[in-house]
């Protein structure tokens, strides 16, 4: 027992170190990859300056930008992941060994987090750093909460798209892509969700994403509270929920996955 | 456990595949056991299956029907039970990120059987001393030759030191002293610790040099079974003969009943007949006809079956050429 335990450990240290390194290797990119997100924020923050507006909303787009870095990399980075293993040949291999595949696609998620949280810091070192935007700490647990929890549900989505793409190949990743826009709108990445009405707000607090930015929004930025959808305890007890429901469905998701290869003989071999 | 005398048990194994309308047989039943430490061929020609039951016994697919045991593990329910004690290797595999060098990519693959750091390192540092890619454990995977990349693959296939090892063709694309570093070294390999493998090839040469057993599979149905010697004393039924003549006359044909001509190629103004005949007897009346259109034999020599001429014999391909070559 303590062996299979180490050895999913180790598994999903193997994987994770792919990603790890793949910053460190392709330097060149580096800049690219930090540079980019923050641009995005200060267009906003200069907007809003612009504008006239208070200083916090400069602070709610900073948070908005950071969970945007980790949103978009389980869409892009996690979701597709396994469709691509098959392309490069890796997939047959994650069927041949004995660790598990959630061990495998766990390795990628803990190797994501590792590099988005790079950019995610830059992110927020320009932020607070260059642009001085207020923040205040007034409930660090809920915040810690908010955020590990979030990633939690973020990256257990992931895992389950994984599987998800594999069996629906191509028209999952057209949807994805076709859906990137609309789900960006909704999570609120650069207005408070409340703005949207009731209807909406709901049907965007789906996203696990905009949960924790509701809640970060209400227990970080001055003021926040008046920002607020839901009751920050609420958005922590929904995301607990998605951090432990997600990660279930996925590990269910790719049960099912491997058992339709081994039946139907066409998702581990390569173009079908 | 059951059958767990055996290294493989097959019962009646099947496998069809759907392919858009039509249905495709690629396993017809197949039965065969394989034992414990044996170096196990199999032949077949494009599409007889040979991959297929490879993939079956290493759990990557599902048999639509029968029964397999492997390390008297069932694939069906133990899965997990028989991919700690197997690996696979299959030729022109591209595993692996291109990120990682290749030291790094043996690692990460070492990972997922739990293989302690310390342990695999020295283990893969081993295998690239022995494979000459010492130089390369620090290059990436995607600046790889094809033999060097294959070579990375078999290497992948030792790390977890498997019971029973399943080769898809494993020299494919590599070059001649490669490939027969690698037979030696499997050769060597296998002896330890009652190692099984089981290794398909197109290479007749190679299953003949590596196998105790051989099956042929041809239309997913093991058509013939034995050692490469009781193969090779099959053909010996045939008798193939090489005339080396002078002065063949451009339009001669050969009109004997029981005398086929395979070949014929010019060489230093003669000409190389290749012949079969359906019995030795007919060799004088061959040479009879020869000498009547002014022929003149300079040298005759008669072929030795090989495990090719076996092969060709018993799946029935039409042409022989590929004997002669
Ligand atoms: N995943 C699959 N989906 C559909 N058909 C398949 C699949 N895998 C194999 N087949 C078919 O099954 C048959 C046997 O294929 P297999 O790959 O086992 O042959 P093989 O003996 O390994 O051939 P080769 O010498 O070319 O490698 C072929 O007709 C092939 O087209
Ligand atoms: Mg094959």
């Amino acid at each position: 027992m303590f062996k299979k335990i180490l050895r999913e450990l180790r598994a999903i240290r193997g994987r994770a170190y792919v990603r790890m390194v793949s910053i460190r290797r392709d330097l060149l990119l580096l800049p690219f990859q930090v540079i980019l997100p923050v641009l995005a924020v200060a267009a906003y923050i200069y907007l809003y300056r612009f504008i006239g507006a208070p200083p916090e909303y400069g602070t709610l787009v900073l948070i908005g930008g950071v969970m945007t870095t980790y949103w978009l990399n389980v869409l892009w980075s996690m979701a597709s992941q396994l469709y691509w293993e098959r392309m490069m040949g890796n997939l047959q291999i994650y069927f041949l060994v004995p660790a598990s595949k959630m061990s495998i696609l766990l390795g990628m998620a803990v190797g994501s987090m590792y590099t988005t949280s790079i950019r995610a810091l830059s992110t927020l070192f320009v932020g607070l750093v260059i642009f001085r935007l207020p923040i205040e700490l007034k409930n660090p647990v809920a915040a810690i909460l908010l955020f590990f929890l979030s990633l939690s549900a973020l990256y257990g989505m992931g895992m389950l798209l994984s599987s998800v793409f594999l069996v629906w190949g191509r028209e999952a990743w057209h949807l994805s892509s076709l859906f990137q826009e609309p789900i960006y709108l909704l999570s609120g990445f650069y207005f408070p969700v409340k703005s949207l009405g009731i209807t909406l707000a709901t049907v965007a607090s789906l996203i696990p994403v905009t949960l924790a930015l509701d809640g970060m929004r209400q227990v970080l930025i001055p003021g926040g509270e008046k920002m607020g959808f839901l009751p920050v305890w609420i958005n922590i007890l929904i995301l607990a929920v998605m951090a432990l429901v997600f990660p279930y469905l996925a590990y269910y998701g790719l049960n099912y996955m491997e058992r339709l290869a081994k039946k139907e003989g066409r998702i581990t071999t390569r173009w079908q | 456990m059951e059958n767990n005398n055996y290294a493989v048990k097959t019962i009646d194994i099947k496998r069809t595949f759907k392919k858009s309308s039509n249905l495709i047989n690629a396993l017809k039943g197949i039965s065969l056991t394989v034992n414990r430490g044996e170096f196990f061929g199999v032949l077949g020609r494009n599409g007889a299956g040979k991959t297929t039951f490879l993939k079956i016994l290493s759990t990557l697919l599902y048999p639509t029907s029968g029964q397999a045991w492997v390390g008297g593990w069932d694939v069906q329910k133990d899965g997990q039970n028989i991919r700690e004690i197997i690996n696979l290797v299959s030729g022109g595999e591209e595993s692996g990120y291109g990120i990682l060098n290749v030291r790094e990519n043996l690692w990460m693959f070492s990972q997922f059987y739990g293989i302690p750091s310390s342990i695999a390192l020295k283990r893969i540092d081993k295998y690239l001393e022995m494979f000459g890619l010492k130089d390369q454990a620090k290059t990436r995977v995607s600046a790889l030759s094809t033999g060097m990349r294959q070579k990375m693959n078999l290497i992948r296939g030792l790390l977890n030191n498997p019971e029973i090892l399943f080769l898809d063709e494993p020299t494919v694309g590599l070059d001649v002293e490669s490939a027969r570093h690698i037979r030696s070294f499997l050769k060597d390999w296998i002896k330890e610790n009652d190692r099984t493998i089981i290794l398909t090839t197109h290479y007749m040469l190679e299953a003949d040099e590596l196998s105790e057993r051989l099956a042929i599979i041809e239309g997913g149905e093991i058509i013939a079974l034995g050692t490469p010697s009781e193969f090779k004393g099959l053909s010996q039924t045939e008798n193939f003969y090489e005339l080396t003549v002078n002065n063949f006359p451009e339009s001669l044909d050969i009109n004997i009943e029981g005398v086929q001509l395979i070949s014929k190629l010019p060489q230093n103004g003669n000409t190389i007949l290749k012949i079969r005949l359906k019995e030795d007897s007919l060799l004088s009346e061959l040479l009879a006809s020869l000498n009547q259109h002014g022929t003149k034999l300079e040298l005759l020599k008669k072929k030795e079956p090989t495990l090719e001429d076996a092969f060709v014999n018993l799946v029935g391909k039409s042409s022989i050429d590929v004997s002669g070559a």
